[in-house]
Order: C-alpha cells, then sequence, then structure tokens
C-alpha cells in the first residue's frame, strides 16, 4: 500500500520543536550546570510519576501528527497513475480505524448495546415497535446482551489487563537489565535496590506507574474493540476516539505557542535589559501597549478577522483538514502574541541584574561585542526562565483552548478537541435523562494531562529556581 | 503625589493612542469594511449596491485616513479612522452594528457584572486567605500535604467545568437556585448565588496556593524568628506578623484587577445568562458585531491602565518603603 506524507503546517511546527529539544537535550548533557537541575527532576518521585503519564500524552500526540493520504484503489488498471484519497489521515486514525470507521446513529450510553432513543423498530411479523434498537457495531458479538454483558466486559477487561501486564513485564526486565548492566551489578541485586526504593532514580514509582498505565490502556484497548466504551455523541462518533484525537490539540496549543512565542520574548526582553536607553523604552511600550489589551478581546477580534477573511477566501483551502490547520495555527500565533508580554518583563529584569555581574562587565573591558557577550553569557543564563516559563504556561495554555473553543474563539469546529467537545455536550446536560458521557471524557482525559503537567512544572520550578525551593 | 498621578496619567496616552492604532490596523486595515459587510449581509454573491448600501448606514462608507474630496479640516475628520477611532478617547463608542447606541448599553451592563464580580472577589479573598493561614498553621504536616494536593487537583479542572458541576448540582439536581437569568433589583440576590459560589470555587485552587506562598516566605524572614523568640504565640505571629506583612503583595494584587471588574466574566456570565458587559462582549463576539468588541478593546485598555496606576499609588500607600519616583 502506498501513501502520500501530508505535512501540515502545525506537524512541521512539532517536528522544529522536537528537532530543537533534541538540539538542547545534546547541549545540556554535555554541561554539567545544566545537567543537575534535570537530575533533580528525575530524582524526585513525582517527577517519574508525571514523566510517564505525559509519556503516554506525547506519543499519541506524535502518533497523530504523521499525516498523509492513502493511495486509492486501482480497480484493477495496473497501469494508472497512482490517485490518493482526499482524505488526510494520521497514524492514529489508522491505529484505531475500527472506531473511526464504527459510526452509530446517534447517542448511546459508554458500553451500551443500544441505542440511547427510542425507534421504530420494523418486527419480523411487518408490525412496528417503538424500542431501543441495538446498536451497529457497540456489542453485536452478543447473543443476549443482557445476561451475556456483565461476564464479557469482566473477561475482556482481564484479558486486556493482562496484555498490558505482559508489556509491562517485558519492559521492566529490559529497564532492570539495563540498569544492571550500568551498575555492574546482577540483576536479581538491583530488583532487590528497586524493590527497596533505594535507587537514586526513584524506579519503583517509575515502574509501578507504567504498570499502571499499561493496564489501563490494555483494558481499555481490548475493550474498545467491541463497545463503544465511552459512548457515542449526537451523530454516534465513538467518543473515546474523539478524546484521543483531542490530545494533539491541547499538546499542541500547551507547547506550540511557548515556541512562536520563544523568539520575539527572548530577543526583545534580552535587548531592552541590556541595551537600556531608548531601545528599553521602545519595548517596554510595545509590551505595555499588547499587554493593555484584554487577552480574550485581542484573540476574538484576530478570529474574527480571520474568519472574515476565511469565508471571502473559500477556494485557498484544499480541504477542511487544511483549513482547520491554518486556524489552529493562527489561534497559536494570536496566543503567543497575548503571552510573550510577562515571559519579556521577566527577561528584561534578569538582563537588566546580568549586565552589572563582575563577568559580565569584565568582557566589555575586553572589548568583547555586545552579540558575542550576549550569546555567550546572557542567554545561557537566562535559559533556565525560559524554560521554567515554558513548562509553567502549558497547562494555562490547555485550560485556555476549552474556554476559547466554548465561546467559539478557539479551534475551527470540526477539528477534535476538548473545548468543542464541552462546547457541543453543554446541553446534553439538559435532557431526561442525562448525556453525561461527552463531558465526562472530556474531564477526565483533561484533567489528567493538566494535573501532571502542574505537577511536573511545579518539580521543575524548583529543580531550576533555588530561591523558591527554600519557600516549600 | 498629585504630580506623580498626572505623570503617570500623560504617560498612559501613548499607550492608549498604541492600542487604539492596533485596533484600527486589525479591523480596517487588515479587513476592509467591504469583507465586513459581505459577511454581515451573509449570501454568497452580494451585489455591490448592497454592500454600499450596508456600509452608508453603518458609517463605513468614508476613506480610511484622509478625504481627498471634503475640503478643510473635514478631509482629516470626515474618515473613518477618525470617526470610529478618535472618538473612543472622548468615551464616545457610538453605535453597534444593530444600531444600539454602545455607551448606554455599557453603562446599564456594568451593574449586573458588578454584582457579580465583586462579591466573588471579596467572599474569594476571605476564604483563600483564611484557608491559606490555616494551611500555613499546620505547615509541614499531612493537613498542609493534602492540602495542597487538594489545591492543584482544583487548578487542574477547567472553570468551565465547575460552572457546569454547579448548574447540575445546586440547579438541577437539588432544585435549590434557578440555574440562569437575571432580575432587576433586590430580586437579583437569587439569580446571584450560584454564580458567585461557582466563581468563588474555581478561583480557590490558584487563590490559596499563592496566598500560601506569600505566607510561607514571610514566615522564614529573620523578624518572625524574632517574635518567636520574644515567646509570642504561634497564632500571634501569624496575625499580627506574618498576615499584616504579606499584605502589601495581597493589596497590590487586588488592586490591580479592581477596575478589570467592571469588564465581568465572559464565560461565567454568558452561561448563567447574566446581563453584564461579559456577556455582551459574548453577545458581539457571535454576532461578529465589530463596533461593541473594539470599544470593548479600548475600555478594556483604559481600565487596564488605571489598574496599573492605581497598584503603583496603593504600594506606597501600604509600604513606607516605597517612594514614588519615575
Amino acid at each position: 500500500m502506498s501513501l502520500m506524507p501530508v505535512v501540515l503546517w502545525t506537524d512541521g511546527l512539532v517536528f522544529l520543536l522536537l528537532a530543537l529539544i533534541g538540539a538542547f537535550v545534546l547541549f545540556a548533557s554535555r554541561h554539567e550546570h545544566m545537567r543537575a537541575p534535570w537530575r533533580r527532576v528525575v530524582r524526585s518521585r513525582v517527577g517519574v510519576a508525571t514523566i510517564v503519564v505525559l509519556g503516554f500524552y506525547v506519543v499519541v500526540g506524535l502518533l497523530d501528527t504523521v499525516h498523509f493520504r492513502l493511495a486509492l484503489d486501482r480497480q484493477g488498471d495496473d497501469n494508472a497513475e497512482t490517485r490518493y484519497s482526499p482524505e488526510v489521515l494520521s497514524l492514529l486514525d489508522l491505529a484505531l480505524s475500527g472506531l473511526r470507521e464504527r459510526q452509530e446513529k446517534t447517542y448511546s450510553a459508554p458500553f451500551a448495546t443500544h441505542l440511547f432513543v427510542k425507534e421504530a423498530i420494523e418486527q419480523p411479523d411487518g408490525t412496528l415497535l417503538r424500542d431501543f434498537p441495538r446498536l451497529e457495531y457497540g456489542g453485536v458479538h452478543l447473543e443476549d446482551p443482557a445476561r451475556q454483558r456483565g461476564f464479557d466486559i469482566a473477561w475482556r477487561a482481564a484479558w486486556g489487563a493482562l496484555k498490558g501486564l505482559v508489556i509491562w513485564a517485558l519492559l521492566s526486565a529490559g529497564v532492570l537489565w539495563l540498569i544492571a548492566r550500568s551498575r555492574g551489578e546482577t540483576p536479581a541485586a538491583t530488583r532487590a535496590t528497586i524493590l527497596a526504593g533505594r535507587t537514586p532514580i526513584p524506579w519503583r514509582t517509575a515502574l509501578v506507574m507504567l504498570g499502571i498505565m499499561l493496564v489501563l490502556s490494555g483494558v481499555v484497548g481490548e475493550l474498545a474493540l467491541k463497545y463503544h466504551i465511552l459512548g457515542t455523541d449526537k451523530v454516534g462518533e465513538d467518543v473515546f476516539y474523539q478524546t484521543l484525537k483531542s490530545i494533539r490539540t491541547g499538546l499542541l496549543i500547551g507547547t506550540l505557542t511557548t515556541l512562536v512565542m520563544l523568539p520575539a520574548a527572548v530577543l526583545l526582553g534580552i535587548m531592552a535589559g541590556y541595551f537600556r536607553g531608548w531601545v528599553d523604552d521602545v519595548i517596554q511600550y510595545l509590551y505595555t501597549t499588547l499587554n493593555s489589551i484584554p487577552g480574550v478581546l485581542l484573540i476574538a477580534a484576530a478570529i474574527l478577522l480571520l474568519q472574515v477573511y476565511m469565508s471571502n477566501h473559500a477556494d485557498d483551502f484544499a480541504s477542511l483538514v487544511e483549513r482547520a490547520d491554518l486556524r489552529l495555527l493562527f489561534l497559536v500565533l494570536i496566543l503567543g502574541v497575548t503571552s510573550w508580554t510577562g515571559l519579556c518583563r521577566l527577561l528584561r529584569g534578569e538582563a537588566l541584574k546580568l549586565r552589572e555581574v563582575d563577568y559580565v562587565q569584565a568582557s566589555t573591558a575586553l572589548g568583547v561585542g555586545h552579540f558575542t557577550l550576549i550569546g555567550r553569557h546572557i542567554l545561557p543564563n537566562v535559559m533556565h526562565i525560559v524554560l521554567i516559563t515554558l513548562v509553567l504556561d502549558f497547562s494555562g495554555l490547555v485550560l485556555a483552548e476549552a474556554v476559547l473553543s466554548y465561546i467559539n474563539i478557539g479551534v475551527d469546529p470540526t477539528m477534535n478537541s476538548w473545548g468543542n467537545m464541552i462546547n457541543s455536550a453543554r446541553l446534553e446536560l439538559a435532557r431526561d435523562p442525562v448525556v453525561w458521557w461527552s463531558l465526562t471524557a472530556a474531564f477526565v482525559f483533561m484533567f489528567a494531562l493538566v494535573l501532571a503537567a502542574n505537577l511536573f512544572a511545579d518539580v521543575v520550578r524548583d529543580a531550576f529556581d533555588p530561591r523558591l525551593k527554600s519557600a516549600r | 503625589m498629585t504630580a506623580y498621578i498626572i505623570r503617570r496619567l500623560i504617560y498612559a496616552i501613548p499607550i492608549l493612542i498604541g492600542v487604539n492604532l492596533i485596533t484600527f490596523v486589525l479591523f480596517f486595515v487588515v479587513n476592509a469594511p467591504d469583507d465586513m459587510a459581505r459577511m454581515h449581509l451573509g449570501e454568497k454573491r452580494v451585489t455591490e449596491e448592497a454592500i454600499q448600501t450596508w456600509k452608508q448606514e453603518h458609517g463605513y462608507d468614508r476613506p480610511l485616513l484622509y478625504n481627498p474630496d471634503a475640503s478643510g479640516l473635514a478631509r482629516v475628520t470626515d474618515t473613518i479612522f477618525f470617526e470610529k477611532s478618535i472618538r473612543l478617547f472622548v468615551f464616545d463608542f457610538g453605535s453597534s452594528d444593530n444600531g444600539r447606541d454602545i455607551g448606554y448599553d455599557i453603562s446599564q451592563r456594568m451593574w449586573p457584572s458588578l454584582a457579580i464580580a465583586i462579591p466573588v472577589l471579596l467572599v474569594g479573598l476571605a476564604f483563600n486567605i483564611s484557608y491559606a493561614l490555616f494551611i500555613v498553621f499546620f505547615r509541614a504536616t499531612y493537613v498542609d500535604i493534602g492540602s495542597v494536593v487538594l489545591l492543584v487537583a482544583m487548578m487542574s479542572i477547567s472553570g468551565l467545568f465547575y460552572i457546569i458541576g454547579g448548574q447540575f448540582l445546586l440547579g438541577k439536581l437539588f432544585h435549590l437556585v434557578p440555574i440562569s437569568g437575571y432580575d432587576t433589583g433586590v430580586e437579583a440576590w437569587k439569580f446571584l448565588i450560584l454564580p458567585v459560589i461557582v466563581g468563588v470555587i474555581g478561583g480557590i485552587g490558584a487563590g490559596t496556593r499563592w496566598y500560601r506562598t506569600l505566607f510561607l516566605e514571610e514566615i522564614s524572614k529573620d523578624y518572625v524568628r524574632t517574635a518567636r523568640a520574644k515567646g509570642l504565640s504561634e497564632r500571634r505571629v501569624l496575625f499580627r506578623h506574618v498576615l499584616q506583612n504579606a499584605l502589601i503583595p495581597i493589596l497590590t494584587g487586588v488592586v490591580v484587577v479592581l477596575p478589570l471588574l467592571f469588564m465581568g466574566s465572559l464565560i461565567s456570565e454568558s452561561f448563567f445568562g447574566i446581563p453584564g458587559l461579559g456577556s455582551y462582549t459574548i453577545d458581539a463576539i457571535n454576532s461578529q458585531d465589530f463596533a461593541i468588541v473594539r470599544s470593548m478593546v479600548f475600555l478594556g485598555a483604559v481600565l487596564y491602565i488605571i489598574g496599573l496606576i492605581l497598584t503603583d499609588i496603593s504600594y506606597t500607600l501600604v509600604d513606607p518603603r516605597v517612594r514614588l519616583s519615575p
């Protein structure tokens, strides 16, 4: 099967971000003073536990970032030119094609075998009966759902948990072997140390967390093959699939916003603090002005204008996905514009302090050029502020996405995101009986991500900012 | 003092001009009034005539910056920039795209906004400070650890869920309060309870955590050690010394948001159907009423700058160490 890779704008930025992270890791691993805070991060139990959770999110997000178009069937004509489907898919879509394609008619509750609303069903003898019809895909393998369902779910869950445990055991054995080799011990001795929790990196916590996540994924994955584990939404789409797709949107907004604002914030902040005088005045004026416009309103204005532009230039966009992607990119840019001022101000203050430090003064006296000086002495010394801001802003941005989408100035309505899920689900609570699963799904996945990010951010901040540590 | 305030007010002028220019560029240069007209008229194929009528009705039929057809001063004044942007400086907001007077609407709608924002601020402040003091009193015990975990968890929940949850529990399950709506006069109180409760609860996580950090920072300072060495009880140390000194950052943090209370809360007002400035803005965004959005941007900027000035003044009032220098 041949396919044509598609790189959307945001995909490109993600790859750029990955490259930057890679370069940063290479750079940091060669400098002891940069390795030390990271060592503190991975040596805290909260740190490793959240890294595991965030890792699962990142893997899903990355799978969803590799986009391509599948080749269409040639219909027997081997000489025909290969044509590609107009639909842009991602690796995640491919992995979840079962979930994606099993679309019901409308609402159905989690693990349901019947639709949520009554319909007229034609009986074998020709009469019409108003009842809940069977789902087309959810639980169709059951002959008598009322009797078999509980047992079937339990059995599948256990089987899924077993699969998860096996994968976990294999991974743990691998990790154990690697640690044992690096410490020059027998695996048994290492296992004892890990179990007692005496390793410098809390491997016990990491492995337990990994085990929980893998078993959970195993159970969920096994059940999702046969049921809609989080129900279906109004048009019958699987809610679990939507939630997984939303992960990419959340992660992108949380990370790319900081990425796009970084060059401006770092450059202007350092310039203002380092050069002072009129440069400082101009830059301060710039960020005070931008800051004084309420962020939501600036975003609203910009998105309104984008909508006007898009409705007037509807032909410029090849597909819905591209259009949604451009809107996401634009949202990320405008969120960056509203949020770079905080970092810029912090960096300005830090640069003001740094330029009076002895070694900077000495370099100036020795005639080192401004830009060499900034590159060699100022920039490395403010990197920790940049990093802390990046991590601290993440959870706020994920939450902001939900709010913005709720007032229709967030991501494109066709794009999967938690905000859109909440937005479309807000009237469902008023129904009787209540349709609660869309909201719950969005809540659980968002909460887990933001909580992990918040805890991780605290650990990172404590590790990098010694001044704050005393306060805890 | 007066001289300082006047100087700060003069500094504010270039910033307001900047805000005005940004909104002007965003609303009139990036998108020509023709586009706006086409968008509002809705149809795919709009006649040129219809666009011209719409522009004329809403006063967008002038040149952007310079009118060569007019004579004298009117060359500058008879333009979109002058009519729509400069007038904001005297708080003449003009009329919205559906013909209502924006200034009048704002003056009517700011009261419901304040009716929610002020109780949320006061109750939230009182609760968060008391809770933070409570945590600090039991610092480094399970009360402390458990509370911090709770606070981080509360911070990690989107504000939308507090609103949805509050409406569902109090309004729908227990039928204690109306889910949404508003009434004039004293009768409004029962519509205000739920938004206020939700607003306070939604702010606990971040607020209490921030105050806890402030108190802990104070508590490690020398004067606290001296106070303890004098033999003061822990309660006296906390209330007499720590609280009083921590009030400085708390107060200045509150003052900066005071003017912005007028703007109301976007989300909670539209959820609860409160006719305040927040829901006004949301409605304008949804109906793509550029005139209102533009006015609110300007108003927000003015209030923000007032907040900054007030903060600087309040610093000098509560902390004699701070001098007013430029």
